[in-house]
């Protein structure tokens, strides 16, 4: 494999962009803190699902909500790339150019994972002082967490590069992402629970890949799940698989 | 030798031919140079020699290769310096030509003995640990050509690689150009808006509209046979007939104020161009040069300037990214 160096490249790219780009950090980790206080704290009040505080139900979906805007969003590096040369740069190396979405995926995904294991950190953080209440935070959950953020994150960076190598402005970026992040994020079951919704919006709850990696990471850190953990991780995995898939071909079909 | 042969490439979008049938061929060690109006079809062509795009029909070979069965090989046989900035601002220079070295698949020896020789090159050793967003357009400029040249190609590209630049960061750039193709023996292909700088670089030329070659030659060749000096004329009404059929007069562009006339040898027909018009406002005699060889063969000024959006103008927008 000629092209490891390369996809090593275009990791190094963006891990050391990512590093530089201190506000966009700061962005991504005070947004779910701020979910989780406001949204968390306010409603908290009121309500609590299944048997345990609403924090502590919402903090799961928080994590993949910071997973679908920062993943997906990731995408839009690949506009800006085209809006400069940099892109032909890279298309015009011998890489192949699945190594070149391989590289991707990669360093997207490097950004996003790094972002939820602060969030993971401010969990531990939370659950210690007390404020999260009925998280496990063993050491296996943890790491069937990591497998849960890390397939759904391959998946939904695939998402936005697929995205992103069809559009040609930022803009056009951003509208056709937020038609698919928003209604992902309301019928994952981040906020409330799926069996409340109306039932002509179950199909889609039951397509959204985002469902089953909310109930995934909801059954490991808090034990309330709906569906089995095998079945979520089938679920998801197949999701990501498919957007590699299909993301691979439209990198071969890239616009300029 | 042959290292390029364009054989009749062609390239649709739609219903506009962008580039039409194209033939051509370049030999190893020139400076060749593709000029053209915007639109005229160069950077199309460029695209396709480059890989990045796939011909509608017809083919070329690079190196040897064929663009469409071998686009790897080609792709490995060349650099390219785009029109616009491709280098990202938020690594440093030393870390953009470490990301080239790893696309090419260089080892860490190799990369770093080619990153300090192309930084000497280009006179950059001393910026390598800046970021790109402290460089001047001319330095970032420098930094992607020696980028282009780090795997050792045995073509370079240029899409338009003084674009915008003050004058010496044009003249030092030219210097390296001249340099690579007399030293390295490296076959260079340019594209330019500057006439003059196809005048001076350039071994031959083609000047490109509407996706043909409207001719080819070298820029001495073509002003040679185009004729010898202009003749411009202010006159309120140009009558074109007036100097029709004259064996010394190559050329006649009318325009607003009057016309400009190609002749042999203006100090011989001067006074007998005069006459035949009439009285005049004001006339000027001067050299022919290469611009106006490219009026000739493509009826219009080049445009001054950018061609969409200018070099500047889209690093500004890279940096709003950020």
């Amino acid at each position: 494999m000629s092209d490891l160096k390369g996809i090593y490249a275009l990791w190094y790219r963006e891990f050391k962009v990512f590093q530089r780009e201190r506000s966009r950090i700061v962005a991504s980790i005070i947004n779910p803190i701020l979910w989780l206080l406001i949204i968390g704290g306010g409603l908290g009040s009121v309500l609590s699902f299944g048997g345990v505080d609403y924090l502590t139900f919402l903090y799961p979906g928080i994590l993949v909500q910071s997973l679908l805007f920062s993943a997906v969003f990731f995408g839009v590096y690949i506009v800006w790339d085209k809006k400069i040369d940099f892109l032909k740069e890279v298309l015009v190396s011998p890489m192949s150019r699945t190594s070149i979405f391989i590289g991707k995926i990669l360093g997207g995904s490097t950004d996003t994972l790094l972002q939820s294991a602060i969030l993971l950190l401010i969990g531990y953080a939370f659950s210690v002082t007390g404020v999260l209440a009925g998280i496990t935070f063993s050491v296996v959950s943890v790491v069937i967490a990591c497998i849960f953020l890390f397939v759904t994150t391959v998946g939904l960076v695939s998402i936005g590069l697929i995205i992103g190598s069809q559009m040609e402005s930022p803009e056009g970026f951003q509208l056709i992402s937020s038609f698919l992040i928003f209604p992902m994020f309301f019928l994952s079951g981040a906020l409330f629970p799926i069996e409340n919704l109306p039932g002509w919006l179950t199909p889609f709850v039951l397509l959204n890949p985002a469902t089953y990696s909310v109930d995934g990471l909801r059954g490991t850190l808090i034990g309330l799940h709906r569906f089995n953990l095998g079945v979520d991780l089938l679920v998801i995995s197949i999701f990501s698989l498919a957007m590699i898939l299909i993301g691979t071909y439209a990198f071969r079909k890239i616009k300029l | 030798m042959q290292i390029i042969e364009i054989k009749n490439l062609t390239k649709k979008f739609g219903k506009l031919t962008a580039v039409d049938s194209l033939d051509l061929t370049i030999e190893k060690g020139e400076v060749f140079g593709l000029l053209g109006p915007n639109g005229a079809g160069k950077s199309t062509t460029l695209l396709m020699l480059t890989t990045l795009i796939p011909p509608t029909s017809g083919t070329a070979l690079v190196n040897n290769f064929d663009i469409i069965r071998e686009p790897d090989r080609v792709r490995k046989s060349i650099g390219i310096v785009f029109q616009d900035p491709s280098s990202d601002e938020m690594l440093t220079g030393y870390e953009n030509l470490k990301l080239h070295g790893l696309l090419y698949d260089m080892d860490a020896a190799l990369r770093e003995e080619r990153i300090a020789e192309v930084l000497r090159l280009v006179d950059l050793t001393g910026r390598k640990d800046d970021m790109v967003k402290k460089y001047s357009g001319g330095m970032r400029r420098r930094l992607e050509i020696a980028r282009g040249l780090m795997h050792h190609p045995e073509i370079l590209f240029l899409d338009e690689p003084t674009l915008g630049l003050d004058p010496q960061t044009r003249e030092h750039i030219w210097e390296y150009i001249r340099k690579l193709a007399t030293e390295k023996n490296i076959t260079i292909i340019i594209t330019t808006h500057y006439m003059d700088e196809a005048d001076r670089l350039c071994n031959r030329l083609a000047i490109i509209d509407r996706g043909k070659i409207a001719v080819l030659g070298s820029p001495d060749q073509l002003k040679k046979d185009l004729g010898g000096d202009i003749i411009r004329i202010r006159i309120k009404n140009f009558n074109r007939e007036s100097l029709a059929g004259l064996d010394y007069v190559k050329d006649i562009q009318k325009d607003d104020e009057g016309a400009s006339v190609t002749v042999r040898d203006a100090s011989l027909h001067l006074q007998d161009v005069l006459s035949r018009t009439g009285p005049v406002e004001s006339v000027e005699v001067r050299p022919l040069t290469l611009e106006d060889v490219f009026i000739h063969y493509t009826g219009r000024a080049i445009r001054e300037g950018a061609p969409e959006g200018g070099w500047a103008e889209k690093a500004m927008q890279a940096r709003l990214r950020k």
